[in-house]
């Protein structure tokens, strides 16, 4: 077990460094001066430009200024943002705890849901039951989430009134931040209709964020469980006498969650794109919509950092998914 | 003479289907694969004869019908039978011409993915050893990010546009190539038929492209297909986010992000573009499935 | 009475060319403490008539039988979580694939204790001892360390003495056993044969052996019934069937053991015999 934890740290080693160094030649690769992109100064005399030349370092090789630049990534500076000056790790840390609470909800739906749906539609294989699962399956994945999260808005939060339209909690609200999680933080706030509000914010996105993910868990959950179905392990399971429920649901899913969690590691990658939509449309103040604001602004300090903790995120969600992989399948394990 | 003889009679015995015949009995035993393909053939047709079928140009405002509703709400008007958008446009014009850039760029991306992912796959594959490692880990780099942040990004550096977009795109979509192929190589390589045409003295290449590439194929059309449609979202949502298609081009995604301010107001202008590209999408990948079926050996024994 | 009683029992599958018959009209008997060989060749529908007594053939196989009775009750009136209660516990079965027959993501102690916890009321450490026990029986050396093993770790001839444990966990009355040896090695196949023959003989129990190689059929059966494309082609008792076989095929496929053999090849029983002149030879 060891030896398998420090084999994948190995390899992520020089993921992390060439993931710095995509990074660290983003900024090189923009059209334009450097300097005034790095500075956000329009206008600049030739002396002022030399003056910024060396003070940002860019006046040194390339190779010191990478060094300097991994340097600064290992003890935790990210750049600073050319619009507010403030630390790129800061706004990292303040607005990421809006998009894990947002990820993790939508994961959580995709998953609850995806699961009992794939084995079902597995057991039930070529009834109406499966054709119409998998159908609603094939559209959730063929989704355009940035639509979908506009017609819920349409429908749910103009035509219905149910839900509001942007933003994590109403403005009526007010309360300090602890954990970051707008749930958890309006349970400890203690105001009377605080949580109930938060959770009216969160429903819209997370069922617009989960919804390729819950497709694809689904179809992979289906087609692992029919495989495995047609083991001759769980024809010894039943030839034990052991009831269908437990035939199904111990024997078979154990042995098709295997590939399913693979699927679902790879839903953080597909998580975070979509965040960048499903934040845009509605307002969530998470690192998705940060990224996209930064962008416009041409904030390319912001970017850049933001690039690199992303990467940097998905990195160690894929580590712990591994881990997991080996945890579920004993075959690794040993 | 008397083996060619031989031959041409056994053969009148019942002839073996052909592979395109025994491929078309497979996909067409999946309706929804069927249906799949309908709909792409007809998108495909609108948007080859866009100036024939739309009723209107896609860029002519009419200033007198503004977010003119559909036909079949109060208000519609047969002339504009899915109504006008903000500036008096035609939206079924607008959404045929569309059409034609989703159809447009869906294609480029998946070319210049499959190109240069299966090239790459295939150098991998076949020389392993520190190339392949090299390869490998670039490819777990690319990976490492979400792939429409990075395409975003990739169009900061670029600038946006249509262009750009389908480069970023594809850039993002090749690793996908470049694993499936390397790992159907890899398993092809060592089999039989690779080993008895190398001692039969094929060179490198002839052994790569023409008797190893041939036999991995499969998957990777199926990949291809789900390429083609995930170019087409990603496209649409860079254009969404804005930083694709840039405004007044008729791309569905651009469409949608003009009409994000009429969302209260104005249902039809935000529907339709977005029912186009989940039709699309739609189409394509039930197509997808239905080659995932007729092309996998594994599942036509069952 | 007999323990499985099995009249004209015929399973059909739906497949996309239309019905197919795997199991025509067979009928068998099985007493306590009897060893009886079902013997074909693959595809004669040996298996399938088994699984279908035991109700495990997936719901697209159409199971009739005039009779289907196991220890005087009718198996085919009976509710699935009726049936349940007997399989694993009175009708046990083991099979051909021991390592692909274990469930990999599970230790082969969680696999027996399993049974003992479905089947029977003994508590978590009596089920321990009890699985500990078992394996002791089946020849597995340090029982309590093998338990915590998972079904790759061990080897195949080691698996299959795990399923015969786990079979044997609630003192079945019938065993049946599918093709047991077949993919193991020749050294390990006579081990196992002799260690269900042992355990046979000390539980009394029923044993139906499933098989295609007439050398195993030598060795365990009191009786044996010979089955060719889902019919049964003839029954006899193990001396009569070896000495003096009746139907033209029983005498073919014995004059294809190698043992038999005179010429330089092998005479094959298709070559000799089509369809029609086995089942008109048939003897029931």
């Amino acid at each position: 077990m060891f030896r398998f934890i420090f084999g994948r740290l190995a390899v992520l080693i020089p993921t992390f460094l060439g993931v710095s160094l995509i990074a660290f030649s983003f900024i090189r690769l923009l059209p334009g001066d450097p300097v005034m992109l790095m500075s956000g100064e329009r206008v600049m005399s030739p002396e002022r430009h030399a003056e910024l030349m060396h003070q940002l370092g860019l006046d040194r090789p390339m190779y010191i200024q990478y060094f300097d630049y991994l340097a600064g990534l290992l003890t935790g500076d990210f750049g600073s943002s050319i619009v507010t000056k403030r630390p790129v790790l800061d706004d990292f840390l303040q607005l990421f705890p809006a998009t894990i609470e947002l990820s993790l909800c939508a994961i959580i739906l995709a998953v609850v849901l995806g699961i009992p749906a794939g084995v079902l539609a597995a057991v039930k294989r070529g009834t109406w039951l499966d054709q119409s699962i998998m159908g609603v399956a094939l559209v959730g994945y063929s989704m355009p989430i940035f639509w979908w999260g506009l017609l819920l808005i349409i429908f749910f939060s103009g035509y219905l009134g149910w839900t509001p339209v942007s933003g994590r909690i109403s403005l009526m609200y007010f309360f300090p931040q602890v954990t970051g999680f707008m749930l958890i933080d309006s349970l400890i706030s203690g105001q009377a209709g605080a949580f109930k509000s938060a959770v009216t914010y969160l429903i819209l996105p997370t069922i617009v964020l989960a919804t390729i993910p819950l497709a694809v868990i689904a179809r992979q959950t289906r087609s692992a469980m029919l495989e495995v179905l047609g083991e001759d392990y769980v024809r010894t399971a039943r030839a034990k006498g052991l009831s269908p429920f437990r035939v199904i649901g111990v024997h078979a899913l154990r042995n098709a969650m295997i590939p399913v969690i693979t699927t679902i590691g790879l839903q953080v990658g597909v998580l975070l794109a979509g965040a960048i939509l499903t934040e845009t449309i509605f307002s969530w103040p998470g690192i998705g919509k940060w990224m996209v604001d930064s962008v416009f602004k041409r904030d390319y300090a912001v970017v850049q950092g933001g690039l690199m903790l992303i990467a940097a995120v998905i990195m160690i969600v894929n580590l712990v998914v591994d881990l997991l992989y080996g945890w579920v399948n004993p075959r690794i394990r040993h | 003479m008397s083996t060619v003889q031989n031959t041409a009679d056994t053969k009148t015995g019942g002839t073996p289907p052909s592979g395109l015949s025994e491929f078309w009995f497979y996909f067409s035993r999946n309706k929804g694969a069927v249906i799949g393909l309908f709909v792409f053939l007809v998108i495909l047709f609108v948007a080859v004869f866009a100036p024939f079928v739309a009723p209107h140009s896609p860029s002519s405002q009419n200033r007198e019908l503004l977010l003119l509703p559909p036909v079949f709400q109060q208000g519609g008007m047969w002339g504009h039978i899915l109504g006008t958008d903000a500036v008096g446009r035609d939206i079924l014009s607008r959404l045929i011409y569309g059409a034609r850039f989703s159809l447009f760029i869906g294609l480029v991306v998946v070319t210049l993915s499959v190109v240069s992912g299966v090239l790459i796959g295939l150098v991998a594959g076949y020389f392993r050893g520190k190339v392949d490692t090299f390869i490998m880990r670039i490819m777990d780099i690319i990976l490492a990010f979400p792939s429409l942040l990075l395409a975003l990004v990739l169009v900061a550096v670029l600038g946006p546009g249509l262009l750009n977009a389908m480069i970023a795109i594809s850039l993002v979509n090749q690793p996908h190539f470049v694993r499936l192929t390397r790992a159907a190589v890899m398993t092809e390589k060592s089999k039989d038929y690779v080993v008895g045409s190398k001692v039969a003295g094929a060179g490198t290449l002839r052994l790569m492209f023409l008797t190893i590439l041939p036999n991995c194929l499969a998957p990777l059309i199926v990949q291809a297909t789900l390429a083609f449609s995930a170019a087409i979202l990603d496209a649409a949502a860079l254009g969404f986010l804005g930083m694709g298609a840039q405004p007044p081009t008729p791309e569905w995604g651009t469409m949608l992000a003009e009409a994000r301010e009429f969302i209260q107001r104005a249902w039809w202008v935000v529907t339709f573009p977005g029912l186009a590209i989940l039709i699309t999408v739609l189409a394509i990948n039930l197509m997808g499935d239905g080659l995932r079926d007729a092309l996998d050996p594994k599942l036509k024994r069952s | 009475m007999s323990l499985l009683e099995v009249k004209n029992l015929t399973v059909e599958f739906q497949t996309a060319s239309g019905p197919f018959r795997a199991v025509d009209g067979v009928s068998l008997k099985v007493d306590e403490g009897e060893v009886l060989a079902i013997v074909g060749e693959s595809g004669s529908g040996k298996s399938v008539s088994m699984l279908a007594a035991m109700g495990l053939l997936p719901w697209t196989a159409k199971v009739t039988a005039d009779v289907l009775t196991f220890n005087g009750r009718d198996m085919q009136a009976m509710s699935d979580s009726d049936r349940r209660k007997i399989i694993g516990k009175d009708i046990a079965m083991i099979f051909q694939e021991p390592i692909a027959s274990l469930n990999p993501c599970f230790t082969v102690g969680y696999q027996i204790e399993e049974v003992l916890r479905i089947h029977t009321d003994l508590s978590r450490k009596a089920r321990r001892d009890r699985a500990i026990e078992l394996f002791q029986s089946v020849g597995i050396p340090n029982p309590e360390e093998r338990l915590g093993h998972f079904p790759h770790q061990m080897s195949g001839g080691q698996c299959q003495r795990v399923m015969i444990a786990t079979a044997l966990a609630c003192n079945p009355k019938l065993l049946i056993a599918d093709e047991p040896t077949t993919a193991l090695d020749v050294t390990i196949q006579k081990q196992i044969l002799d260690l269900l023959m042992k355990l046979q003989a000390e539980h009394g129990m029923g044993l139906i052996i499933i098989t295609h190689d007439m050398g195993v059929v030598a060795e365990t059966a009191d009786r044996v019934i010979v089955q060719y494309k889902g019919r049964q082609i003839e029954e006899a008792d193990v001396l009569s069937l070896f000495s003096a076989p009746k139907s033209v095929y029983t005498k073919a496929l014995l004059s294809a053991l190698p043992e038999n053999a005179t010429g330089e090849r092998l005479p094959t029983i298709t070559e000799k015999l089509t369809d029609a002149e086995i089942f008109a030879g048939a003897v029931r």
